[in-house]
């Protein structure tokens, strides 16, 4: 049972940066999401969990209208940020993508340089008006992403020649380049090894200083380290959603709690 | 049941099987490769073998003192009157300059002097003539010229023609064949590189020795500028719409296999179609390259199409994902991204596809590519409304003819339209492989 009181506090403590309300989502005939109401803090970590298949991506894709790039899938239900509808026909899917960024679960760098892959966003977006621009931008962005150190002098490689932890961090640093508002992580660290996974937590909880930062994960350990509020997925409802202590220590809902202590999933 | 324990060492019947298997397996395979690879030989030494005499002719060296008397008999060198003087009279002092040099050089043969003429090319007088007007200043003067010998002279000395086969033979006799064995040895006769066939048109069925490829070329080369121009465009420009943009409904299906079934309807159909709409229809020249050029667009297009979608789609989706996903538009996502990494699969399906249009012989026939032709097309755009035939369909042509010369011809205009091919196929690989170098 979805606990309705618990989100609303969560709501109310945090000025909600996206709000969702009764979005179900279909795959043609399946049912993929259904009636998922919740409210993400801004500059804050919220992580979703559950079993595979649960809708995780599926509703992370919501958020920045990725679904509608699939064919046959159909998203019903209200969907703001900052109060604004994003199914609003006037809203253009990519000036949403600029301000909600992502970051995918298999590291997918262009077949460019180093460089031109963090400088797509803002180059597609006019946001550095100079070479030298673009430049503080790009090593900023590179910094953030703790990939600076690995990659300031080879700028003019191949991305895709970077090991997979690398590679991950180059995207995470792509995606900030543009400066969202919003990060949509997918699974960021099921490819990397523990080490590349510390320093991505670090990177998350850096950026959580200034973004919303929503990540899915299966590691419950990942969710309790890096986030403040956590949501439980399952079968495509979402179960239980409020502070990751809470969720973790004092879940409401018993598929919650199977969950977390690994009877089911 | 497990696997009974034994040494590593000791074989079972089971690995003993599978290796058996195994090695006939390589060894059907390795059978089917040296096959194929037979039959490629075959076949490539049999075109050389038949063809590379076509890249080599005949000529009869001589000195030719050119009267002014005949050649310019107004006497004022004025090239608009001495175009006036047909090859008659230079065939006259020609064939005057060859007896001389025959008598000259002490050949003793109970020769005509009609024989003695027909030692040369019916083309030589015009190649005279051709000179002469080109330099009027040479008249009055003897000069060395290089002139075609005779296609049966020619044939005599690539071994097509023998004495007992000039017994029989009409157009050349047994005496004749001495004359050339004498004049060769005192190097009056040669057999040197022939460029002309490359350059010259194409000739009568009289002057073998004289026909060439060029107008055949330039025609070819026509239709394959404006196959390039519009299928390319036409074709990638609808796959990245079919395969990007557009919806996946009733209508995109039908399409699909409508272009699937366009890629394997006989190129005969083309033809006819083009003759009907093309020439019938909407009243363009026949024999023209912007009929054939259009007709091989419609049967290059699926080729393209189909490459061109099938390179779209090996490139992975996570690339699109990751250009939205930082907010590029579709547009951007296909143009920035997508089309670069496609681009030499693109690039490969085009230049076969180029590659077959240029080796398409049928629906030629039809729209007339076959013509006789002997003026050059003009340079492009004008030049696409001018008949000139296009390579295959002269191959054809020439094959259909009487004097065996002109299957000597055909089989060298085969090693041109290959060696066209094998450069375009070259090119296809190598552009790509520069192109995936840069990741
Ligand atoms: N592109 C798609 N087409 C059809 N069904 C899909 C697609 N993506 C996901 N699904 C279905 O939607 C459900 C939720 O998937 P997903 O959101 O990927 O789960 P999770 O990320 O939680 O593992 C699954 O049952 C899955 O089979
Ligand atoms: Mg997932």
């Amino acid at each position: 049972m979805y606990d309705m009181g618990m989100a609303q506090s969560v709501a109310a403590e945090a000025a909600g940066k996206v709000s969702a309300r009764g979005v179900q989502v279909f795959y043609g005939t399946t049912h993929a999401l259904r009636d998922v109401d919740i409210d993400i803090a801004d500059r804050a970590v919220t992580a979703f969990i559950g079993p595979s298949g649960c809708g995780k991506s599926t509703f992370l894709r919501c958020l920045n209208r990725m679904n509608d790039t699939i064919p046959g899938c159909r998203v019903l239900g209200d969907i703001r940020l900052d109060g604004e509808d994003i199914h609003d026909p006037r809203v253009d899917p990519v000036q949403l993508r600029a301000r909600v960024g992502m970051v995918f679960q298999k590291p997918n760098p262009f077949p460019k340089s180093i460089y031109d892959n963090v400088a797509y966003g803002p180059r597609i977006h006019g946001l550095a008006r100079s070479r030298a621009d673009m430049d503080v931008v790009v090593e900023k962005s590179l910094r953030r992403a703790a990939l600076w150190n690995d990659v300031r002098d080879r700028l003019h490689d191949a991305g895709t020649g970077l090991s997979g932890g690398q590679q991950q961090r180059l995207c995470i640093a792509r995606a900030i380049a543009t400066s969202p508002e919003v990060l949509l992580m997918d699974e960021p660290c099921s490819a990397l090894d523990p080490i590349a996974t510390a320093q991505i937590e670090e990177l998350i909880h850096e950026l959580a200083d200034q973004f919303s930062v929503v990540i899915v994960t299966h590691s419950m350990q990942q969710a309790s380290r890096v986030s403040q509020h956590t949501a439980f997925f399952h079968l495509g409802e979402l179960v239980e959603y409020g502070d990751t202590e809470t969720v973790f220590t004092n879940p409401v809902d018993p598929r919650t709690e199977n969950y977390i202590t690994g009877r089911i999933g | 049941m497990s696997i009974p324990q034994q040494s590593l060492f000791a074989s079972d019947p089971g690995t003993a099987r599978r290796r058996a298997a195994e090695a006939r397996f390589r060894a059907y395979g390795l059978g089917a490769v040296l096959v194929g690879v037979a039959a490629l030989l075959l076949l490539l030494s049999s075109v050389l073998s038949s063809g590379l005499g076509a890249f080599w002719q005949t000529r009869i060296h001589i000195p030719v003192t050119l009267a002014g008397a005949a050649l310019d008999p107004l006497g004022g060198r004025d090239p608009a009157a001495m175009r006036k003087v047909t090859t008659i009279a230079y065939g006259k002092v020609i064939e005057a300059a060859l007896r001389d040099a025959i008598a000259q050089a002490g050949i003793e043969l109970p020769l005509t002097d009609a024989e003695i003429a027909a030692m040369l090319s019916k083309e030589a007088p015009a190649q005279l003539r051709n000179k002469v007007l080109a330099d009027p200043a040479l008249v009055d003067g003897t000069i060395e010229v290089s002139l075609l010998a005779n296609g049966r002279i020619d044939g005599y000395l690539k071994g097509r023609v023998t004495m007992d086969s000039a017994q029989l033979d009409r157009n050349v006799t047994p005496q004749q064949l001495l004359l050339a064995d004498r004049m060769l040895a005192r190097g009056m006769l040669s057999r040197d590189l022939n460029p002309g066939f490359l350059t010259a048109p194409d000739a009568s069925d009289l002057r073998p020795e004289a026909a060439g490829l060029g107008v055949a070329i330039l025609g070819s080369a026509y239709m394959m500028l404006i196959v390039l121009g519009l299928a390319l465009p036409i074709g990638v420009a609808s796959s990245i719409y079919l395969e990007e943009f557009a919806p996946r409904n009733r209508w995109t299906d039908l399409i699909e296999v409508n272009i699937a079934n366009l890629a394997a309807v006989p190129s005969i159909v083309f033809g006819v179609l083009g003759l009907a709409i093309f020439i019938n229809f909407a009243g363009l020249p026949q024999s023209a390259p912007i009929v054939g050029g259009l007709v091989l667009t419609l049967m290059t297009l699926p080729t393209i199409i189909i490459a061109t979608r099938a390179a779209l789609k090996s490139v992975p989706p996570s690339i699109r994902d990751a250009a939205l996903g930082v907010g590029a538009s579709r547009m951007q996502a296909v143009f920035h991204h997508v089309l670069p990494l496609a681009a030499p699969g693109i690039l490969t399906g085009a230049i076969i596809g180029l590659a077959q249009a240029l080796g398409e012989t049928a629906p030629l026939l039809l729209i007339g590519m076959v013509a006789f032709v002997r003026e050059f097309p003009a340079a492009p755009p004008e030049g696409f409304f001018d008949p000139a035939p296009a390579l295959p369909a002269q191959i054809y042509n020439w094959t259909q003819r009487a004097d065996p010369a002109f299957v000597e011809r055909a089989w060298g205009a085969i090693i041109v339209l290959l060696g066209f091919l094998l450069v375009m196929n070259a090119a296809a690989i190598l552009l790509r492989r520069r192109f995936e170098r840069r990741w």
